[in-house]
């Protein structure tokens, strides 16, 4: 896109990785090639002249919206544990060892 | 195609309403139509035909002791599968929801269901609405009713093959590009993408949000005037929901006329490489029908066309990537079960890699990479600079016209696995994306066919929140149309 | 583990480089740090996040309460479930939007929230709502001076506050071994994140930028910063390097600070660490530690890999916010007095200690119970000093806040003025006090109750006067040899046979004029 990063070249295994998305060589050879000829395509938006232009992030202009601080109906835990792939006695939600310094906050 | 017709919206509201039909007749009919015709069509997911009789039964009763909801109760309507119904299955045609169901209501089943109406079941779509021709769904295919070695269109394909082929009175879908119209467009019935706000998005599995909005698919251009002022309306649990009021829309339609009305024709729109001969050929024809009833013809421009998909894939992939993280198998969803996940890396990775199709991981890998570091500013904010000139666009081109007519798609419903490359599926959106861009209001009605009888559909386009006068148009359209 | 072994023979030599006066007077503290700075600056910067005090969660109406059985106080909103959207809680924003103001922050007139993308199983759409380059607030001030927890004068100055932003907490994760556990209650709750400027130098500056930040958030009632809970948390960022320096040196982050004063033990530790590494030619590099409390140091938690690739972007479900003057206003209006400002206030109008004005204002409700006592015509360093001691202490012993106290400011006003008006002494006064505190009644009924009404009559004090004198020949003797001292012991004893009740200055007065009568 003229100056700036190149973008002629997409990291597949660095962004699926970002994604957590576990994928093979094929996979990632394939989607090169594919999501290439899309960034190529996409390029051209390089040739707009965007100057001054402010961005558009939402389709419709509002601001402040908020709601009262007031209390709403939760769900049940029964739900909450019943949708769950792995839940503990006494209704905590079950997932392997979180590891400290694996990625978070 | 077939020989037991339904009757349309209005006309069922009708019938309920002399006595000249149950719920529970109306139910079997649309149960039965589905047992015969479902296996080669393909639209349905889910039907729960237990629960439809006896919600039936129950609008029955109702309407006997004079107890009903309204002139809709017991009238059944099959939802796209992105819209959350209390206790039915939430998938999104993905094995990464397979299981889900849903412990809520999106806030248009709520409104449908205060009205009486039955949710018949689920309908087939691209795997998170991702796609146009429901070849990407993770669960089952989908044809088109009038060839089955056509595809429907998508996303909102198994809506618009249900209503189409007889299986539906009325279907809910969603637009994030064209969703609702081009299978609309595909199937030959009208499809309606409200003004971005207008339908209250709770409850709506979003694709990408700033784009998402659902609509109906209907038989007639009243049938959708009547859902939309059901589905329409400020929610308060959607903060991008509009505070205008909605409604009004089925009763605008007694007055509709074209008259004096000018009808744009985007110069571009009729430039596009690889525009069907017939297509083209039918929107012209339509044009000049409406000419021919005191509408006038103008050219616009809209200059910006030639951008609009780029934008939009970069915009609609970005979001995508962080709408669709949620799903890591930790609260709900497919969870890598087969002892490999020893870690939680591993297990999210397995889990989106086993949950999603091709085209989904396709997508969160272009929106993951386009808002990565040193990228964002060349492609996210680029595009969303672009997208405000496409509005520009729409803003300016309004004040030379009050509707704009184009095709819906370059071409009429293709073979399945015809668009081989991610890249020619993309750019066959060519027609509908900008609206989503621009959050204008937009419809497909359907206006002739090709030779072998493949549906062509007539889009109309207007300013945002103008729905009446977009309806109106289509309404004075359909009318002088005549039956196709 | 290179815990730093003291230099002492350097010291003297190196005391000459240093400006830091606190860690000098750290000297002789018990722990193993020496303190010394061999030349070098610490340069610190604190992160903290504190929990908004509202009735709901920040995007949704499940209760904001801490505890509870594990996910029950959820809905699809807060477990992203899909479908879900978030409404933002205005009461949020607008103690978030008040906290900036009692920090001096300017407000953003446009603000937008942001999506911060990232996996982890306590963030139920694996991206946190957050802000990212337009927060509510920017360009505060926190000031601190006065004396430091080592007990060191601080230098006065203004901690730079750069930004105030809010965001939704993430939920809860506790661990058990091969596997966790996640309980979404917390999920949601609506967190301020207070990023200050690395202005601070020592952990004095640090622990007072703390202790004023939760005071100001209790005063405004906009959090009650209970640690605890987790209502308030704190990372810290710390770098040494050379006085003469202007880089800064490799930023080093600790976590797991589960109180202020690990926070100043923390930094002790840490800056003396990153000192001694750099004396003996080591290198440090950017990591993540971990303070151990009970073993007193930081250990590794992780090097710093890549950087986080957060992939920021304007959250498209919600809109942006544009916060008018009236707004602004409307909130700086309802906001209380900040406690620095009170304090001078009541130096200067109270003409209290600058001391007594500190304790006093620590705590908005204890400022608040003085001015009523004050305002109820009650001497105010009387009452500060009744307040520091007997009212404190007797909280204190009953484990109950100044809210809950069964004296009132105005039975306090009235007690004082019993004194002032001589009705009974001071000592009394103490016992009446204590009678108050336990059973709620006013003063002067205890008074009378107890028949404790001071004696100030000239003729009822003279027989205890005579009594003492004539029980204690030796004492009087001793007296009149010179031992004035002598006085204080027949005063006892005035007071022991009027049982306190006598007034002291009339005993004084007549258990002298006597005494020197006699002799003359």
């Amino acid at each position: 896109m003229g100056k700036g990063p190149d973008t002629s070249h997409i990291d597949v295994r660095y962004v699926a990785d970002l994604a957590r998305l576990e994928l093979s060589d094929d996979e990632i050879k394939r989607y090169e090639e594919q999501l290439g000829d899309v960034l190529h395509y996409v390029d051209q938006l390089g040739e707009v002249d965007v100057s001054g232009v402010d961005p558009t992030a939402h389709a419709m202009p509002l601001t402040n919206v908020m709601r009262d601080d007031r209390e709403s109906p939760g769900i049940q835990r029964d739900d909450v544990l019943s949708n769950a792939p792995a839940s503990l006695e006494g209704g905590l939600i079950r997932v392997p060892a979180v590891i400290d310094g694996e990625e978070g906050a | 195609m077939g020989a037991l017709p339904l009757p349309t919206l209005d006309q069922a509201v009708s019938a309920l309403r002399d006595g000249a039909t149950s719920s529970r007749e109306l139910c079997e009919s649309v149960l039965g139509r589905i047992d015969t015709v479902d296996s080669r069509i393909g639209a349905y997911l889910y039907v729960d035909r237990e629960e439809v009789l006896a919600d039936a039964a129950a609008a029955d009763r109702r309407r006997a002791d004079g107890s009903q909801l309204g002139p809709f109760d017991g009238i059944p309507i099959a939802v796209k599968d992105n819209m959350a119904v209390r206790g039915q299955p939430l998938t999104c045609a993905s094995r990464i929801l397979k299981d889900f169901v849903s412990p809520y209501d999106a806030t248009v089943i709520e409104r449908l269901r205060s009205q009486g109406f039955i949710f018949l079941g689920r309908t087939n779509m691209d795997e998170f609405a991702m796609g146009s021709s429901n070849e990407n769904s993770g669960l089952q295919a989908t044809s088109n009713p009038h060839d089955s070695s056509r595809v429907p269109g998508g996303s909102s394909g198994g809506s618009a093959a249900a209503v189409a082929g007889g299986e539906a009175i009325v279907a809910l879908g969603s637009d994030t590009g064209g969703s609702i119209r081009l299978p609309a467009s595909f199937c030959g019935v009208v499809g309606v993408k409200p003004t971005y706000g207008r339908v209250s998005r709770y409850g709506l599995v979003a694709f990408a949000s700033s784009l998402d909005q659902i609509g109906p698919l209907t038989r007639t251009v009243r049938d959708s005037a009547l859902m939309l002022d059901i589905i329409s309306g400020r929610d308060p649990r959607d903060s991008t929901s509009l505070p205008e009021p909605a409604g009004g829309c089925a009763s605008c339609l007694s007055a509709a006329s074209v008259n004096g009305m000018r009808c744009g024709m985007p110069r571009e729109y009729f430039e596009v490489e690889g525009l069907d001969p017939s297509v083209r050929e039918c929107v012209e024809n339509a044009a000049r029908q409406l000419e021919a009833e005191g509408a006038e013809i103008v050219e616009v421009s809209l200059p910006m066309l030639k951008y609009a998909i780029a934008a939009y894939y970069i915009i609609a992939t970005a979001e995508a990537s962080a709408n669709l993280a949620r799903f890591d198998g930790v609260r709900y969803g497919l969870r890598d079960s087969e002892g490999e996940a020893e870690s939680l890396l591993a297990q999210y990775r397995l889990s989106r890699a086993r949950g999603f199709g091709d085209e989904v991981k396709r997508r969160i890998i272009l929106g993951t990479y386009v808002l990565s570091s040193g990228y964002y500013d060349a492609y996210y904010l680029r595009a969303q600079k672009v997208r405000t000139l496409i509005r520009k666009d729409f803003e300016h081109a309004f004040t030379e016209c009050d509707v704009i007519l184009s095709p819906v798609s370059p071409e009429p419903a293709y073979k399945k696995g015809e668009l081989a490359t991610p890249l020619r599926m993309y750019l066959a959106d060519i027609y509908t994306i900008s609206v989503n861009l621009a959050g204008i209001c937009g419809l497909s009605v359907p206006c002739g066919a090709t030779e072998s009888g493949l549906p062509i559909g007539l889009q109309m386009l207007a300013p945002a929140l103008h729905e009446k006068r977009l309806l109106q148009a289509a309404a004075t359209y359909e009318a002088i149309r005549g039956d196709l | 583990m290179a815990v730093s072994a003291g230099t002492t023979n350097h010291e003297t030599f190196i005391r000459k480089t240093t400006i830091h006066k606190t860690f000098k007077e750290q000297e002789g503290d018990s722990h193993a740090m020496t303190g010394a700075l061999h030349g070098y600056e610490a340069i610190i910067g604190l992160e903290v996040h504190i929990q908004v005090r509202t009735s709901t969660k920040l995007f949704c109406g499940c209760p904001n309460r801490f505890g509870g059985e594990p996910n029950t106080r959820v809905c699809p909103v807060c477990m992203g479930y899909p479908g879900v959207l978030p409404v933002l809680n205005r009461e949020a924003v607008r103690k978030t939007l008040g906290a900036g103001l009692m920090c001096d922050c300017t407000i953003n007139t446009y603000s937008k929230f942001d999506r911060k993308n990232y996996f982890y199983p306590d963030m139920p759409k694996n991206y946190q709502i957050s802000q990212y380059d337009l927060p509510f607030c920017r360009g505060g001030t926190m000031p601190v001076s006065g004396v430091g927890l080592s007990g060191g004068e601080m230098q006065s100055k203004g901690i730079g506050i750069t930004r105030i932003h809010l965001e939704e907490d993430v939920a809860k994760s506790t661990h058990f071994g091969s596997y966790s556990g996640i309980d979404f209650n917390r999920a949601g709750i609506p967190l301020m994140e207070i990023v200050s400027e690395p202005d601070m130098r020592t952990p004095d500056e640090a622990y007072a930028y703390l202790t004023g930040l939760k005071q100001i958030m209790q005063y405004a009632e906009i959090s009650d910063c209970d640690m605890e809970k987790g209502q308030l948390r704190c990372d810290v960022n710390v770098s040494v390097r050379p006085v003469d320096q202007t880089a800064f040196g490799e930023k080093i982050e600790i976590k797991n600070l589960n109180s202020f004063r690990a926070v100043h033990r923390a930094l002790e530790y840490e800056i003396d660490r990153q000192i001694s590494d750099l004396r003996e030619g080591a290198s440090l590099r950017q990591e993540t530690r971990r303070w151990d409390d009970a073993l007193g140091m930081t250990a590794v938690m992780r090097v710093k890999e890549s950087a986080h690739d957060y992939r920021y972007f304007p959250e498209p479900d919600l809109m942006p916010l544009e916060i008018g003057t009236d707004w602004r206003n409307e909130i700086q209006d309802s906001l209380p007095e900040r406690p620095g400002v009170r304090r001078d206030r009541f130096v200067a109008h109270y003409r209290i200690t600058p001391y007594d004005a500190d304790v006093l204002t620590q705590d908005k409700l204890l400022a608040d119970y003085f001015e009523r006592a004050v305002a109820k015509g009650a001497t105010p360093k009387t009452v500060a000093n009744w307040m520091q001691t007997e009212l404190l202490r007797e909280l204190s012993d009953s484990a109950q806040g100044i809210a809950e106290s069964p004296v009132a400011p105005e039975a306090l006003a009235e007690l004082v003025a019993l004194i002032e008006d001589k009705t009974i002494s001071g000592k009394i006064a103490k016992d009446v006090f204590h009678i108050m505190f336990a059973t709620g009644k006013a003063p002067s009924v205890i008074v009378e109750e107890k028949g404790l009404k001071q004696v100030s009559d000239d003729a009822e004090i003279g027989v205890f006067v005579d009594r003492a004198l004539a029980e204690n020949p030796a004492v009087v003797e001793d007296y009149r040899t010179g031992n004035k001292k002598s006085l204080q012991f027949l005063m006892g004893q005035v007071m022991k046979f009027s049982r306190g009740k006598a007034n002291p200055q009339s005993a004084n007065r007549l258990l002298k004029e006597r005494l020197e009568a006699s002799e003359g």
